[in-house]
């Protein structure tokens, strides 16, 4: 098997597959819009399961305490979200991003 | 999304091959498209350019909206020759944002010494390359001049439908490797793929030079994936 060049142990989507075979129930929240200078790139995933435990990340931290939040309630609900974070005093979120961009993150369930 | 989606995902990025997540943002449906797939219409469009970008984001089409997420494979280059413009190629590389590996049997080339970044080895190509096998998003540019060292890389390189081929050499030395990789069973198709000489046609003279040709090639070659023609410039 050629080395797939993918760091397994640190891959949000493989993390997440890994839970879903343990029985876990997980979300997978992606950022799917930025404007400014947004930390993470679109695309980018954070996983969760239904403990709060995560990996990888939407942000540089600064909004991950509250996708987990909403990212539990997705897991129970089964109904995805669409979050918006913006500057810390503008926004509606308790949240918000230092760097003055703005990201638009994607909250669905796994299964 | 669809666990069945996540475990598709998954095995391609496993396996090295591109795909997209499409996710139908009004009711969250989800599926992969693998590279290759056939997409019809707008949709089709966006994904096809999605795989050449590498960009994720949204799209309109139909009508919907849909989130394209984008798995490309990590494209690494192959460089086959520790020579002067491998030692100039290899920070440009990793700077470029491709993981260079540099394969060389002659020990003297292949020395951390005159290589301090990039992944060294200093065994015949055969050996590493049935480690580490190409694939369609490696790039292979064979520098030594030396067909002991050079020929079964391009073969093998050709063979794995690398994204891009190079060899080093003027036209003269070109046309007796056509021969030889002829007589080793590549077809004139493939044979088409080389950049020979290689490197776009800057003027590029010293090592460093030619190493910023050869690196403009592969990044053409990166971009331009599946489209008509290939990219092709000369040099060197």
């Amino acid at each position: 098997m050629p080395s797939s060049f993918l760091d397994e142990a640190r891959d949000p989507l493989t993390i997440a597959e890994n839970w879903m075979k343990d029985g876990k129930d997980v979300a997978i929240a992606t950022v799917v819009e930025t404007w400014g200078s947004a930390p993470r790139p679109v695309g980018s995933h954070l996983v969760i399961d239904a403990d709060g435990t995560f990996h990888g990340s939407v942000s540089g931290g600064c909004v991950e305490g509250a996708v987990i939040s909403e990212a539990i309630e997705v897991i129970g609900s089964g109904k995805p979200k669409m979050l918006e974070f913006g500057v810390a005093d503008e926004t509606a979120w308790q949240v918000g991003l230092s760097c003055g961009g703005r990201i638009r993150v994607y909250v669905e369930r796994l299964g | 999304m669809d666990p069945f989606a996540l475990k598709t995902l998954n095995a391609e990025r496993r396996s090295r091959r591109a795909a997209i997540l499409v996710t139908d943002m009004g009711d969250g449906r989800d599926r992969v498209v693998k590279e290759g797939d056939l997409v019809a219409g707008d949709l089709g469009q966006a994904i096809a350019k999605a795989f050449r970008t590498g960009l994720s984001g949204s799209v309109e089409a139909e009508g919907r909206q849909f989130f394209l997420n984008v798995h490309l494979p990590q494209p690494r280059l192959v460089v086959i020759g520790a020579v002067h413009i491998s030692q100039a190629l290899a920070p440009m590389a990793r700077i470029a944002g491709f993981p260079i590996e540099i394969i060389d049997p002659r020990t003297a080339f292949a020395s951390a010494e005159r290589f301090l970044e990039g992944s060294l080895n200093a065994e015949w190509p055969e050996d590493v390359l049935t480690r580490r096998p190409l694939d369609r998003y490696a790039a292979l540019a064979a520098v030594t001049h030396d067909p002991k060292i050079d020929d079964y890389a391009l073969k093998a390189a050709l063979d794995a439908e690398c994204f891009y081929v190079g060899a080093l050499g003027s036209r003269k030395t070109h046309a007796k490797r056509v021969e030889r990789l002829l007589a080793m069973g590549a077809t004139p198709q493939q044979i088409e793929r080389i950049n020979a000489p290689i490197g776009l046609d800057i003027g590029a003279a010293s090592p460093a030079e030619i190493a910023v040709a050869v690196l403009a090639q592969v990044i053409s070659a990166f971009r331009s994936r599946g489209l008509a023609g290939k990219a092709k410039g000369e040099a060197a």
